[in-house]
Parts: C-alpha cells; structure tokens; sequence
C-alpha cells in the first residue's frame, strides 16, 4: 500500500506543472438530506435531483443507499464522488464479510472510516465534493452522523446538509423530541422537505425516505409533497398598487 | 483647471466621482471604513385585521455586538412602519426622509398616507442609488384600500406578500411561516407566529439576538410592543451586589491641581476702543 501511495504522490508533485488535477468545483450536484433518530432507529429523506449547474439534468437519483446490515448513508453534493464512495464502502463491506467471523461492520465504524477518507482527500487539497449523513441501528443503539467534505464530522440526533442547514435546522431543533414514532418522524421530515422545496431552487418535488431499524433498511417509493399556493395575495398580487409588482 | 462652459445644474442619484480613487486605495491596500449593520431576522406577516411586523434587537459591528438593544421598527405613518435590515444608518436615514416627504404630502392632500406611497418613494430612491443604498425593508400598515405588506430590497425590487422576512436570519425565519402560516390567522395566533420566526432567527442565526419588537397595524389603530418578547435575559446576577465602599482602594500618591486660575484684569483702555 505505502509503495502505491508513494508514486503517486511523486506523480502528483511532477504534473502540477502539466496542469491541476484536483476538483475544483461540482458539476453534478445533489442538493440537502436531513436525517432525525426516532423511536426504532434513523429515518433520513432526500430528494432525487441532480441538477448540472442551473439545470435540474437528472429526476432520479438515489442518494439514499444501505451500506452493510446496520447503515444508511445520504449524500448531498457531487453525484460522481458520491459513487466513488459507495465502492470504497462496498470494497470495505466485502472485505468485512470475507472475514466470516460473525462480526460486521456497525455506522459507527462507517462514520469513522467516511470521516478518515474525507479528511485525508481534503489534506490533499483534492476534495470528494460530498456532504454525507450516516445513519443506522447496532444492537440497539441508535447512530447518527454526518462528514462534510472537509472532514468536519459530529453526531447529533437530527442532521441536515446544504440549504437543509439554514431551512430546516430551525424546525428540527424546535420540534424533534426523543421517541418520535415512526409516523410524527415521517410528518417531520416532510415538513422539513416541503419548506426546502418551495426556498431550495435546487430541490425537486420527487422524494424518498429511507428508514433504518434493527430490522433492516427500507427505502420507500418515490412520491410527491403537496404544495399550497393559493394565497389571497399570490391570486392578485397588484390589487391597489398597479403598476407595481 | 479650467472652468467648465454650462454648469449642470445638481442631480440625483450616486455620484461615481470617487469610485476610481477608491479602487485606487483598495489596489494600494488601504482599507474602506466599515460600517454598522444590523445583520438582523425582520418578519412581516398580514393577519385578518391587518399587519403584524416583528423585528430582533442586535446590531453588529463586524463580529461584535454593539447594541444589544436596538430599534429596527422605524415609524413611517401613524399608519405605515417599516422593519429594516442592512446597513443601520442606511436604514434609519432612508425611512426618516420618506417619513417626512409623507408627512409634507398629507398636509397637501389632508388625507392619510396609503402605504404603496411609501414603497413607491422607498423604492425609487434606493433604485436611484444603485444598490449602494444599503437597505433592505420590510414595509406593513393598514390604509383605505386594506392592508399591505411589501418587502423592498436594496436595490430597488419589490415583492408584495402575504408573509416575508429578510436579513441574515430570514431563512430560518422563513422555515417557521412556510410550515405554520395559513389566512385569516387572529391577533393573537399572528403574533405568536411572528414571536415565534424571530425566535428561531435569534436562537438560529448569528447576526440575531437579544430580544423581539413586534407592531401590529389594524385599521385606525397600532400597537408598538417595544420587547414584547425578552427571551435572553441575564442569567446570573451576583447576589452579593456589586459594591465599592470608599476606603477599598488604597491611594498612592495625592496631587491636587486647581483648574481655575487666578486671572489679573488690568484696567487699559488701548486694546478694545474702536
């Protein structure tokens, strides 16, 4: 391993000259993911836009995956480093199973092995462009993290990414309480999405909500909030002001 | 120099005179003064008799907090007050002339001032200025035509709204009316509501603090509640008090200085004839 690493970074030192090989910027992003523990384990929802700069280029992405048996991850950010990360935790996962020794890997374990790579792309000034939540359920204990693309990492009984920090932080904070069930942690969650899909330019009315117990992972289906738009004042917005807008 | 032949009589409007000797500085690295800002959670919000304003109290000096205490609800009309966030002298000076170019108008008409006066007159100013008027408003009252909230940025635009909230704070503010507004709310649902966006501004938000105003405009009639709300009080008081009985302090040195000299008057009569 040292060896690999060690050209490589020879390589890395003699074509900076040729020309910058690092990221500089996104280019497909995913917007917010907010995640709350409830009562049996994590319940977590995303959106399924990738939007290409300004365009919203892609309606169906799943930026929810289970990792392992005890994980959930979300990711905002980079479409293409998101995936980059989801085969090094199944190389990781894989490796874990070969051992065979009736252990496996918990979120814990994940969160920190997600915060390393994080931290040490970071160091060498070429990001995975990612903001990840990381969720899941190990014997009974409930997990809740998150990594930004820094390797700013924490855990907290409510995570959100992106606008999710300045939208729906406010609401998590005054309303989650311990022991939500599972349909008060739903309704949550779906409050948070809709105030993020009318402020969020980057969201998109096509959600999933994914929910880790010690059961196991379900990802629900596809759907749609409702939106309100029929306030008095949108219907006819220069009533006494005309000419104005 | 020479003269200029017609001289043009005084414009509105910015004068970019200085901008090339400001650019200039900045290449040289001298630094612009900076400015006090109210980095702020404005709310507004119509309810069914009328206009709900709500504003937090903290003032920032860059990274400090220079007025703990501070009034963003500015008086426009007996029946129109406007909340502002941006630059604080931007903010006061703006709203204190408009307040005065109304007063003067209704004096002229003998009628009550309507509030797209003041938005019109707020927002051909600031367009005037380019942007460079740094003041972003949050304008509510009640007049003959119904009651209106209007929010005006600092360059100019407007929007006219059922609920709106700007400054620093207003996405967090804004995540509180997007889930609990709905028509037709009472006085007292409304201001619970407005309390409770400028709450989550001032416990979300760095640039919000300290307490929450609120005014509520219904027709013929305002209250200003001045720290309607006061969720950030002082904790700890030290119950011993704080006194410092003469004699606590041990002197060193005593130097007494009289600070009125004896002055001579000489009787001359040379000095102040004329």
């Amino acid at each position: 391993m040292n060896s690999i690493d060690a050209t490589i970074a020879e390589k890395g030192l003699m074509s900076s000259e040729m020309g910058s090989e690092r990221t500089l910027y996104p280019y497909v992003t995913g917007t917010s993911v907010i995640g709350i523990k409830y009562k049996d384990g994590i319940l977590m929802a995303a959106d399924m836009g990738g939007s290409y700069g300004s365009t919203l280029r892609y309606k169906s992405v799943e930026r929810l995956k289970p990792i392992g048996k005890h994980s959930l991850i979300g990711a905002s950010g980079e479409i293409s480093d998101f995936q980059e990360i989801l085969r090094y935790l199944d190389e990781l996962i894989l490796y874990d199973n070969m051992w065979d020794d009736g252990n496996s890997l918990g979120p814990k374990e994940v969160h920190n092995y997600l915060t390393r790579v994080m931290y040490n792309r970071r160091n060498k000034f070429n990001p995975l462009w990612n903001s990840l939540v990381l969720g899941g359920v190990k014997n009974g204990q409930k997990y809740l993290g998150t990594v930004s693309m820094i390797g700013v990492h924490f855990e907290d009984n409510h995570i959100a990414t992106g606008f999710g920090n300045h939208l729906a932080r406010p609401i998590l904070r005054k309303e989650w309480h311990e022991n939500l069930s599972f349909e008060d942690g739903v309704k949550l969650l779906e409050k948070c999405m809709r105030v993020l899909l009318y402020r969020d330019r980057s969201a998109v009315n096509k959600l999933q909500i994914a929910k880790i117990t010690e059961e196991g992972v379900t990802i629900s289906q596809p759907y749609s909030l409702k939106t309100f738009w029929g306030f008095s004042a949108f219907q006819n917005p220069t009533k006494g002001a005309e000419g104005s807008w | 120099m020479s003269k200029a032949v017609v001289d043009l009589p005084p414009k509105g409007g910015f004068s970019f005179d200085l901008c090339r000797r400001n650019e200039m500085l900045i290449s040289k690295g001298v630094h612009p003064p900076s400015f006090r800002k109210t980095g702020t959670t404005i709310v507004g919000l119509v309810f069914k008799d009328g206009v709900i304003l709500g504003a937090d109290t903290r003032a920032t000096e860059g990274p400090i907090v220079c007025d703990k205490n501070c009034e963003k609800i500015h008086y426009i009309a007996p029946n129109i007050y406007c909340c502002g966030a941006g630059t604080a002298a931007d903010t006061e000076a703006v709203t204190d002339m408009v307040s005065s170019q109304l007063q003067l108008h209704r004096y002229h008409t003998g009628r009550e001032s309507r509030v797209i006066t003041a938005l019109t007159l707020l927002k051909s100013h600031l367009f005037s200025y380019q942007g460079y008027v740094s003041a972003a408003l949050v304008l509510g009252g009640v007049d003959i035509t119904g009651p209106h909230l209007h929010t005006i940025y600092p360059h100019g635009s407007t929007d006219t709204l059922p609920f709106a909230t700007m400054g620093s704070g207003s996405l967090a503010a804004m995540a509180v009316f997007e889930s609990k507004f709905r028509e037709g709310l009472t006085r007292e649902e409304g201001i619970e509501l407005v309390c409770e966006a400028i709450c989550s501004g001032i416990f979300n938000d760095l640039g919000s603090g300290s307490n929450v105003d609120v005014c509520v405009i219904t027709k013929g009639h305002k209250e200003y509640l001045r720290n309607h709300q006061m969720p950030n009080p002082r904790t700890y008081v030290s119950s011993k008090g704080y006194t410092f009985p003469k004699g606590l302090t041990e002197v060193l040195t005593t130097k007494i200085t009289p600070l009125k000299e004896k002055v001579e008057v000489i009787e001359g009569n040379d000095a102040m004839e004329e």
